[in-house]
């Protein structure tokens, strides 16, 4: 039986983590993820978890740690946002190439510069070539079953990566929200426990991780590693499938909503998604067919089911919540244009780079972004291509 | 490979120079007027480990950027390295193989494989420590392999040398005679079969 | 899947490579006989050795082989021949000669 609960997001996956109680949490604080081991300390405290706690000196010791814990036969958990994972990038690959299925909740803000702590996606989009999984949630409800769904995921033998679930930092880490938790001996079961088939500390079978790989055999472990990514979509649809058996709440790689008849549509991630649903349902009252893509995975990326979600579509805008710096483009565009490449009919594509370290997204707003693809189905025109959206001008901006 | 292009190979231990030696080749090819490439198969440096290197040098630009697998000519710094790597692999059988050992070619040809060319060899150790007061075998091998290949002009290349070591050496002159003597009596003493 | 070094080489396909080049065992640095690569080879002269044991930490590769306080002889398959033990010996115990195989 659900509990009805109000928590933020933060709270939502200390207290998941509380739940399955993690072998290692290695721990250094970083807004807007800060909450998330300080609320973990207090459940160590009153000794509600037998987590080994492990205070570090830097984000790039808190992922030594848990690559170290993992290597172990431990499962270990850690949390950050912004500089703290640019300061893991190392760490991550390793973690990733070294096969250890390692949870991190990435509260994502935009990373410098000009310092800002806002929300963006700039942090894991920076980290997207890590060979870590890469999970995103609209609210605090879906941070919450992303989380409990992790590990299974992760630990998965064809699968051995680690996984980031990430959620908008502020807009839901620090919002409080209406949330179903489960109860914790249903969540224990769920998780269930961690036994890799090899580990360091067992003494009667000796293990070496991470030797230096001599470039004969470097190329073979990478693509057996970009092999399990791709194998990872299997699992994640097994666990999701699951998961929704368990707890009655349905997961996949993206939400549709409003899909099925539209003929405008957005693709994009995180807390964006609510406020452009609120959107959709006032378009939709004027008669207007505009739809969501609300993706989920990204890492894994699910190339062909995002095509053919798209294929009946007239026109898309791609949000992208990261500047890319590629001057064409943002991470998300960049990938939806590769995934609908092989279309025989593709939608109008473009880009809309907006919320940039913290600026607000309205209803308004992406409405603006409806109209302006209602517009180019009208003209038949794409126009231009790669657009900001919410910056101040001093000349009049197409959004 | 353009019929115009030389393709050598070098196999020494780490730190004994095989590297610094094919890139004193490609120097001197350089200077000679001739398109170059000089460059070891990196690794995680190891004093003593098996290494590779591999020259290119040709009358017109060298625009392949991968290993030589089909050389012209070997260079084998170090003959210990004859029990543990296939040094012949691939090599051309109208090419040749020079190899610094005090042994001559026949006695080294049943240590190849069956390989069918031109065995040089050259004893290296004796040479530089006569010249050069201890074991330096680069700049012998060096002056070996272009007199085997003669892919370069051999009166050029000394004078070329000899520049470049007064260049090298500028606040040591009294070391260049030793490596022009060095030089000079490898090319004469390399002894082929 | 093997993960055992002695089944690790460079004919292994990547499907049955050890996932991350994980190794179920310890210490195969043993198995490499880095011995293979000296030019030089060091000889010990029991006579003279003092049993001062100088030599064996400066070792970098533990080729000196130290049993109840006193030395053995060299361990030739994983001495690389670099000298440093000829270098520091107080007592002119060792001495380098050039390899034969």
């Amino acid at each position: 039986m659900s509990i009805r609960e109000r928590l933020s997001g933060n709270e939502a996956i200390a207290y998941a983590m509380r739940q399955i109680d993690p072998d290692v949490f290695a721990a250094f604080p970083i807004t807007p993820s800060t909450e998330i081991p300080q609320y973990f300390a207090q459940y160590v405290a009153n000794g509600q978890v037998n987590t080994e706690y492990v205070t570090v000196e830097s984000e790039h010791s808190s992922m030594s740690t848990c690559v170290g814990a993992a290597a172990a036969g431990a499962r270990a958990v850690t949390a950050t946002s912004s500089c703290g994972l640019a300061f893991m990038y190392e760490m991550l690959y390793v973690a990733a190439s070294a096969r250890l299925p390692i949870t991190l909740a990435c509260v994502n803000r935009a990373l410098t510069g000009p310092i800002n702590i806002n929300n963006d996606h700039s942090d894991s989009m920076g980290a997207r070539d890590t060979g870590w999984l890469q999970i995103y949630a609209e609210n605090n409800q879906e941070a919450y079953d992303n989380y409990l769904q992790a590990m299974r995921i992760s630990e998965d033998p064809r699968v051995r990566l680690p996984i980031m679930i990430c959620q908008d930092g502020f807009i839901t880490s620090h919002a409080v929200e209406n949330i179903l938790l489960e109860e914790d001996a249903a969540v224990k079961a769920f998780v269930g426990e961690y036994n890799p088939e090899n580990y360091l500390l067992k003494h009667d079978n000796p293990l070496a991780v991470g030797p230096y790989d001599t470039c004969p055999y470097c190329m073979e472990h990478k693509v057996q590693q970009a092999m399990a990514m791709k194998a990872a979509k299997e699992v994640v649809l097994e666990v999701a499938a699951d998961f929704e058996r368990t707890f009655g709440r349905k997961y996949g790689f993206f939400e549709c909503y409003e899909m099925e008849d539209a003929e405008v549509a957005l693709v994009l991630m995180g807390s964006t998604a609510g406020t452009a649903k609120a959107c959709i349902r006032k378009l939709r009252a004027q008669g207007i067919k505009a739809g969501l893509i609300k993706l989920r995975v990204f890492r894994p990326f699910p190339m062909e089911e995002l095509a053919a979600a798209l294929s009946h579509v007239k026109a898309v805008a791609v949000m992208d919540k990261s500047e890319g710096n590629s001057g064409c483009g943002g991470p998300l565009f960049a990938e939806t244009c590769a995934a609908c490449y092989d279309l025989p009919v593709r939608p109008m594509l473009i880009n809309v780079v907006y919320g940039l370290a913290g600026r607000d997204c309205r209803v308004e707003d992406v409405e603006k972004v409806y109209r302006h693809l209602l517009g180019m189905v009208e003209t038949g025109q794409t126009g231009p291509r790669y657009l900001h959206m919410g910056q101040r001008s001093n000349v009049e901006e197409v959004l | 490979m353009s019929s115009t292009m030389t393709e050598i190979r070098w196999h020494g231990r780490g730190g004994q120079g095989a590297k610094t030696a094919c890139l004193l080749l490609a120097d001197a090819a350089f200077a000679s007027g001739k398109y170059v490439q000089g460059f070891p198969e990196y690794g995680p440096e190891r004093m003593g480990a098996p290494i590779t290197a591999y020259n290119r040098i040709s009358d017109t630009p060298c625009t392949i950027h991968s290993n030589i697998y089909e050389p012209n000519y070997v260079v084998v710094v170090d003959e210990s390295l004859l029990s543990t790597v296939d040094v012949t692999a691939g090599l051309d059988p109208e090419g040749a193989i020079v190899v610094n050992t005090s042994q001559s070619p026949e006695a080294i040809r049943p240590l190849l494989r069956g390989y069918p060319g031109r065995v040089y060899t050259i004893d290296a150790r004796t040479i530089s420590e006569k010249h050069l007061g201890g074991y330096f075998p680069n700049t012998p091998m060096l002056a070996a392999i272009v007199q085997v290949s003669r892919v370069l002009d051999t009166g050029r290349f000394i004078a070329d040398m000899e520049a470049s070591f007064r260049h090298k050496f500028a606040t040591k002159p009294q070391v260049i005679q030793g490596n022009m003597n060095c030089l000079i009596q490898s090319m004469k003493e390399v002894h082929g079969a | 899947m093997s993960r055992s070094a002695k089944d690790i080489n460079e004919l292994i396909p990547w499907q049955e490579i050890s996932p991350g080049g994980e190794i179920c065992e310890g210490g195969t640095a043993r198995l490499v006989h880095t011995g293979e690569w000296r030019s030089d080879v060091p000889v010990w002269e029991r006579d003279k050795c003092k049993q001062c044991l100088l030599c064996a930490p400066f070792c970098p590769d533990s080729s000196i082989p130290v049993t109840d306080g006193k030395r053995g002889d060299f361990d030739l398959d994983h001495c690389k021949g670099c000298g440093i033990c000829w270098k520091v010996c107080p007592f002119q115990a060792i001495h380098m000669e050039k390899e034969v195989r």
